[in-house]
Parts: C-alpha cells; structure tokens; sequence
C-alpha cells in the first residue's frame, strides 16, 4: 500500500496557497486578453489594461493579485488504496494554509465566528475542505482563493421541474444582473444545476475549478453555457464601468436530482480565478 | 476618456463639487484606510459622543485592507473593497466632513443623499488591480485600531493614484451611464 506522509501534504498545501494568490492560471490571463480586443467600451479598455498589467506584475514580483487572498477553499481527492500516515489530513491541510498565508504574505480573512465575535483567526484557516474517496492510490489536491467581494453576489433558486431551461437561464440572469459591477467582473461563472441545494452549491464551486476555456462534455450543458456567456455580455455590466465583457465563461456542473425539483445555483468569481492543483 | 484630472489631498467642498461622473483622476497626498470593522468601530464611537482618532474633515477615505508589506515594501497588495458593505455607516461619517471616498462597486440611495448634501465624490479604483495600485503608495502608517489587522485605520502617501469618479456630488453614476450603451438584453 501507498504511503504519503502529513507533512509532505502541509509542505505542498502551503505552497499552493502561495502560487494560486501570485499565479493568475494562463487561461484565465488569456481569456482576459481576448476580452481586451473586443471591447467596445473604451473605459471597459482602460479597465482591462489595468487588470491585466496587474496580474502580470502580480506573476513577475510574486505578490498577490487582489488583496482580498479570500478564504481557502480545497478539493482533495483520496485514492483508497492510499495510506496517509503521521498526523490528522485536516490539520495537515490547515497547517499548510498557514504557513503558505504566513510565508506568503497573504491576508488573513478569517473570523472563528460569524456573528457576535468575528474574531480574525490571524493565519487564514480553517479551510473549507470536501474529500471524495475514489479508486487508486494517490492524493489530488484542488485549492482555490476564493474572494468575498464575488462570493457575496452568489445565490440559489430553488426551480421546479416545469421551470425549464427557459426558468434556469433566467435565474442565472437575475443573480448576475443583481451583482452587476459588485463582483469585480469580468466575472468567471459558477453554475450547480441539480441535486438538492447544498448539492448545487457545491457543485457550482466546483465548476469554477475548470479550465475556462473547456466545455462541459455534456453537449446541452456546453451549449447552455456558450448561450449564457452571451446573454451576459449583454447585460451592459462590463469590465466594472460598462462595457460588453461582463463574463469570461459560464461553467456548469450537474447532477441527478428529485423528480420534484430543479435547484440552480451560482458561484460568481471575480476576473481573477485563482487555483492550484497537485497530484501526489 | 476625457483628460486626466490630478487632485492633491486635502479635498475641498469646492473641489469635489467640480468632479464629474466619468472623470478619471490622479490621487497625490495622504488618503486614509477603513474598511468594515473600524467604520464599526468609529460610527460607536460617535454614538458615544467620543473624538475619533483622526479629524475626517475634507479628507479622502480609502475602503481598504491590504496584505502584509514584503520586508523593503511600504505596503502589500491594496486594490478597493466592496463600497456597499460601508453604506450602513456612510452618511453618519459623511457628517464628519469627509470630502471623497475610493471604493468599489453601487451606493445606496441614502449615501448617494448625503454625498449631495455633503459635496463629496466617490471615487472607483480596479477592483483586483491591487499589485498595480500598490506601485502608488510610497508609506503606509497604522493611525488607530492596529488591533483590527489588515482592518485597522492607517494613513497611505500616495502619488498618482488612478481612480475614476463613479458618482459625482450631483448623483450622476458613472455605473448607469457606462453600462447604458452596452446593454443589448
């Protein structure tokens, strides 16, 4: 049997921390680049510029390209067959996020409580952690980022199957035209359509962990997503002050639902997509 | 874009009622950082009949919370904080005599009220340009709060800090007005 021991997933969590907050992905630098050339607005001009020298100055100085180094949301992967030996995984993971946020020079942004107190736990952790069991014998590892000026714009709309998909694109329309400039667009966008509605939340982070220039495999899927690109690059939002590249993608993750039901959820990401992958 | 106007800190009543929706503009002076917990903190304050820690009168208020300098740095990455979530607070510090706010994102009307009333600009930075901004700021000093962390009220020295005007002390938005012609739905 396999072994991976803790430290060497606290060592590799840490260092993950720190590239996804430096490291805008190249899709993500690319998409934002195309987004440059069609711009009509020419305020939206000017603003894309500046995102995207930030992020290049951001790769060159190693330092974090938004302030907002978000809370650390991770999707680990565990091969069965794999044993992970000298500690606790959970705090092997938490212990890497601060150290990597310490190291790093990263913003602490979380609080132990959420209502009364809201105390900052000063090294960023705990992380958000889903584990899936799955067949094999290695350990990957998803982090990502996540802002709060863009998680605060999310929501969910509990659908009814005769909704449609008439019924999803236009609750995917309302939260984004809601959020409108809030979440430091051009915006990357989470879709969960299906399972019950902490399934479709889930889901809809997940989708955010996708290259955004690959489609979901689903021909339906892929195409409801190129079809509300464009209905958002309709909405006027823009780069922030107006303009016509509100979104870079749409990516949607599905999953078996209730015959009842129809739930869709939305994740918004601002224009800087963060994450880190490893396999070990 | 129309021309680039410059300003220097401190902001006159006379000054900010001149800017207009769209303008782009250079910061030079000192602005100073806060951003939820110390507008929490601040607004208490006043309910209490309590001094603030600083005199707000025609100063510039940055929503703000920065990352930790790297050693030789003055300051680490340091783009705008959603406007929004201060909205609550606004109009009491608005009162004090703050003259320009830099943040991102909507106002609510009643802070859009008072920004007349008051003769103040909101002014926009890039929302997730903050290693690009962070080239503009040549000192930054914790004022009160260092116990908030990154929250904490401090004074930048900025040179050229870009920012656009997005509401004007009229209640023209720069929100509506530039998403208006690219709205296709």
């Amino acid at each position: 049997m396999r072994t991976i021991n803790v430290e060497k997933i606290t060592a590799e969590v840490a260092q993950m921390c720190k590239e996804a907050a430096y490291y805008l992905p190249q899709d993500v630098y690319e998409a934002l680049k195309k987004g440059r050339e069609t711009e009509e607005s020419p305020v939206g001009q000017v603003v894309l510029d500046q995102i995207i020298r930030n992020s290049e100055i951001a790769r060159a100085e190693d330092r974090p390209i938004c302030q907002d180094t978000g809370m650390t949301i991770i999707f680990l992967e565990v091969g069965q067959d794999l044993h992970i030996e000298g500690g606790d995984l959970t705090e092997a993971i938490n212990a890497g996020v601060a150290k990597g946020y310490t190291e790093g020079y990263l913003r602490k942004s979380v609080v132990a409580e959420p209502l009364f107190d809201r105390k900052n736990t000063q090294n960023n952790t705990p992380a958000i952690i889903y584990t899936k069991i799955v067949p094999g014998d290695q350990l990957k590892i998803e982090l990502t980022c996540k802002g709060f000026g863009s998680e605060n714009k999310g929501g969910i709309k509990m659908l009814v199957p005769a909704d449609g998909v008439e019924g999803v694109k236009k609750a995917v329309l309302d939260i984004i035209q809601h959020a409108s400039c809030n979440p430091c667009p051009p915006m990357v966008v989470g879709v969960g359509i299906g399972g019950t509605m902490d399934q479709a939340a889930y889901l809809s982070k997940r989708a955010l962990m996708r290259k955004i220039t690959e489609r979901n495999a689903h021909p339906d899927y892929a195409a409801l997503e190129n079809e509300l690109l464009g209905l958002i690059n309709k909405t006027g939002i823009g780069p922030q002050l107006g303009g016509t590249t509100s979104a870079l993608a749409v990516n949607i993750e599905w999953g078996p639902t209730h015959i009842a039901g129809l739930p869709v959820a939305v994740t918004i990401c601002c224009h800087a997509c963060r994450h880190s992958h490893r396999v070990l | 874009m129309a021309e680039t106007i410059r300003i220097t800190t401190p902001l006159k009543e006379e000054d900010s009622r001149k800017l207009r929706a769209g303008d782009s503009v250079l910061i030079t002076g000192t602005i100073y950082s806060a951003r939820d917990a110390a507008h929490k903190v601040m607004t208490e304050a006043l309910a209490r009949g309590e001094k603030l820690p600083i005199d707000w009168n025609n100063q510039i208020v940055y929503y703000l919370g920065p990352t930790p300098a790297k050693p030789g740095d003055p300051i680490g990455s340091c783009g705008p904080t959603t406007a929004g979530r201060m909205d609550a607070y606004t109009p009491t510090m608005l009162e004090q005599g703050i003259k320009g706010m830099i943040g991102k994102g909507s106002r609510a009307p009643e802070v859009v009220e008072s920004m007349k009333k008051n003769g103040v600009t909101y002014f926009a930075a890039v929302g997730g340009a903050a290693a690009l901004i962070a080239k503009s700021v040549k000192k930054y000093t914790v004022i009160a709060y260092p116990e908030l962390g990154p929250e904490a009220l401090a004074a930048l020295e900025v040179e050229d800090f870009p920012a656009i005007v997005v509401i004007d002390s009229e209640g023209n938005d720069y929100y509506e007005i530039g998403q208006k012609p690219y709205r296709k739905l």
